[in-house]
C-alpha cells in the first residue's frame, strides 16, 4: 500500500501561492487599523499583519482578538470588520478593520471614525470601552 | 339663462368629466418582482405555491415597493443592540438574488471613506421599512463592479430625501458609464461573460481585444439553456395581483 505522493507541478505555478481564499482574517492577513492611535497611523515600510488569532480555529471574525505585528512590535487587537461575507443583515466591509488594543481590553487610540457593525454590542461587557470611543455605527 | 337677446339659452350640457382610470394605468405597468418566479427545475410546483402563499401574506402586512438593482433604498432593520432598537441604513441596490422566501438584496454604500455592503432578505420579519429614495434602472442586472469603482460613485448621503416622482409609467434609465480603479479588480469585468455595459474601459485595445478571446458566442443559441418565463409569470401575476387586493 504505497502512499500516493502529491507530486508539485514544476511548471509556471511554482512561485504562486496555493492557498485557498479564505477571506477573514487569519494568520499573515494584512490589516487596516482604524482607530487615531499613534501606533496605527505612523507610515512604515511594511502594512501590520495578524500573526496570531485567540479562536480554536485559526479564523478570525468580528469581535474576536488578534495579535499583530506592527512597525517590529507585537500588539494585541480587536477585528471590527472584515471583507468576508457574514451572516444576512450584518454588514460586510471593503477592507479588513482592526482596532489596537492593550492586554486587559483597553482601546489605544481615542477615537474609530470608520463605521462599526452593532453586532459588537452583544458583547457589551468586554468591549465597552472600544465601543465607547466609537462615533458611527452600522 | 337668459341670452343677451332676452330669450332663453338653449341648454347646454356640462362638459363630461376626464375620467383617469388608475387602475388601468397601474395594470399596464405590471411589475412581477423576480423571487416569485420559480427556478427550472424538477421540484414540485406545489412547494412554490406554498412559498407564494406565505409571501403574499407577508406583503399585505407589510409594503415591499417595487425596485430594481441600482435603486437607492433606505432600509430600516429592527436591531435588539442598537440604540432604539432600530437600524436605518442607505445605499444603492447592487444585485437582488435568491428565489422565494430567501430571496436576498444587496446594499452599497460608501461612509467616511469605508464601503459597506449589507445583505437583507426581503422577507425577514426584522426589516421595519423599505422605502425607494431614488428610481432609476442602470445599464446591468449586477452592479458589483461598483466595488471597484471610485468611491464617489457609491456614496450616498444617509439623510438624503427622497426623490420626488410622478406615478408616471416608465423608470428612468441611467445610461453612467462608471471610471474604475487602476488594474488588479476582484473579477476581470472586461471579459465577455460578465457583459457589462456600464463601465468606461480605460484599457488599451491590446487589452479589450486578448479579453474577447474568452468570448462564447454559442452560448446565447445554446437550446437546452432556454428558460422561457413568460408563460409562467402570466399565471403567477394573476394569481399574486388577485390575492393582493382581496
Amino acid at each position: 500500500q504505497g502512499l500516493l505522493r502529491r507530486s508539485v507541478s514544476h511548471s509556471f505555478l511554482s512561485f504562486a501561492s496555493i492557498t485557498g481564499a479564505c477571506r477573514a482574517i487569519q494568520k499573515l492577513t494584512r490589516v487596516r487599523v482604524v482607530d487615531n492611535s499613534a501606533l496605527g497611523n505612523t507610515p512604515y515600510h511594511r502594512p501590520p499583519k495578524c500573526i496570531h488569532v485567540y479562536n480554536k480555529t485559526g479564523v478570525g471574525k468580528v469581535g474576536d482578538t488578534i495579535l499583530l505585528a506592527i512597525k517590529g512590535e507585537k500588539k494585541k487587537a480587536l477585528i471590527v470588520g472584515h471583507k468576508m461575507p457574514g451572516p444576512t443583515m450584518t454588514p460586510r466591509f471593503d477592507s479588513n478593520n482592526v482596532v489596537l488594543i492593550e492586554d486587559n481590553g483597553n482601546p489605544i487610540g481615542t477615537r474609530i471614525k470608520t463605521p462599526i457593525p452593532y453586532i459588537l454590542r452583544r458583547r457589551e461587557g468586554e468591549f465597552s470601552k472600544v465601543l465607547a470611543i466609537a462615533c458611527n455605527f452600522v | 339663462r337668459i341670452n343677451s337677446d332676452g330669450k332663453p339659452a338653449k341648454f347646454q350640457p356640462p362638459p363630461k368629466p376626464v375620467i383617469i382610470d388608475k387602475q388601468k394605468q397601474r395594470e399596464e405597468r405590471r411589475f412581477l418582482s423576480p423571487e416569485f418566479i420559480p427556478p427550472r427545475g424538477r421540484t414540485d410546483p406545489l412547494k412554490f405555491y406554498i412559498e407564494r402563499k406565505d409571501m403574499i401574506q407577508r406583503r399585505k402586512v407589510f409594503n415591499i415597493p417595487e425596485f430594481y438593482v441600482g435603486h437607492v433604498l433606505a432600509v430600516t432593520t429592527a436591531d435588539p443592540y442598537a440604540n432604539e432598537k432600530s437600524n436605518r441604513f442607505v445605499g444603492i441596490c447592487i444585485q437582488r438574488g435568491g428565489k422565494g422566501l430567501g430571496a436576498t438584496f444587496v446594499l452599497r454604500n460608501v461612509i467616511e471613506d469605508q464601503g459597506v455592503e449589507i445583505c437583507y432578505e426581503l422577507y425577514n420579519p426584522r426589516i421595519q421599512a423599505i422605502e425607494v429614495l431614488k428610481l432609476e434602472k442602470r445599464l446591468d442586472d449586477n452592479l458589483m463592479y461598483l466595488r471597484d469603482a471610485l468611491p464617489e460613485y457609491s456614496t450616498f448621503d444617509m439623510n438624503m430625501k427622497p426623490v420626488s416622482r410622478l406615478d408616471s409609467e416608465e423608470i428612468p434609465v441611467n445610461k453612467l458609464q462608471v471610471r474604475m480603479k487602476p488594474k488588479p479588480w476582484s473579477k476581470r469585468w472586461e471579459r465577455p461573460k460578465y457583459n457589462i455595459k456600464g463601465i468606461k474601459f480605460e484599457l488599451p485595445e491590446k487589452k479589450m481585444k486578448e479579453a474577447q478571446k474568452w468570448s462564447q458566442p454559442w452560448l446565447e443559441f445554446d437550446m437546452l439553456r432556454e428558460y422561457d418565463t413568460s408563460k409562467i409569470e402570466e399565471k403567477i401575476w394573476k394569481e399574486v395581483s388577485e390575492a393582493l387586493q382581496k
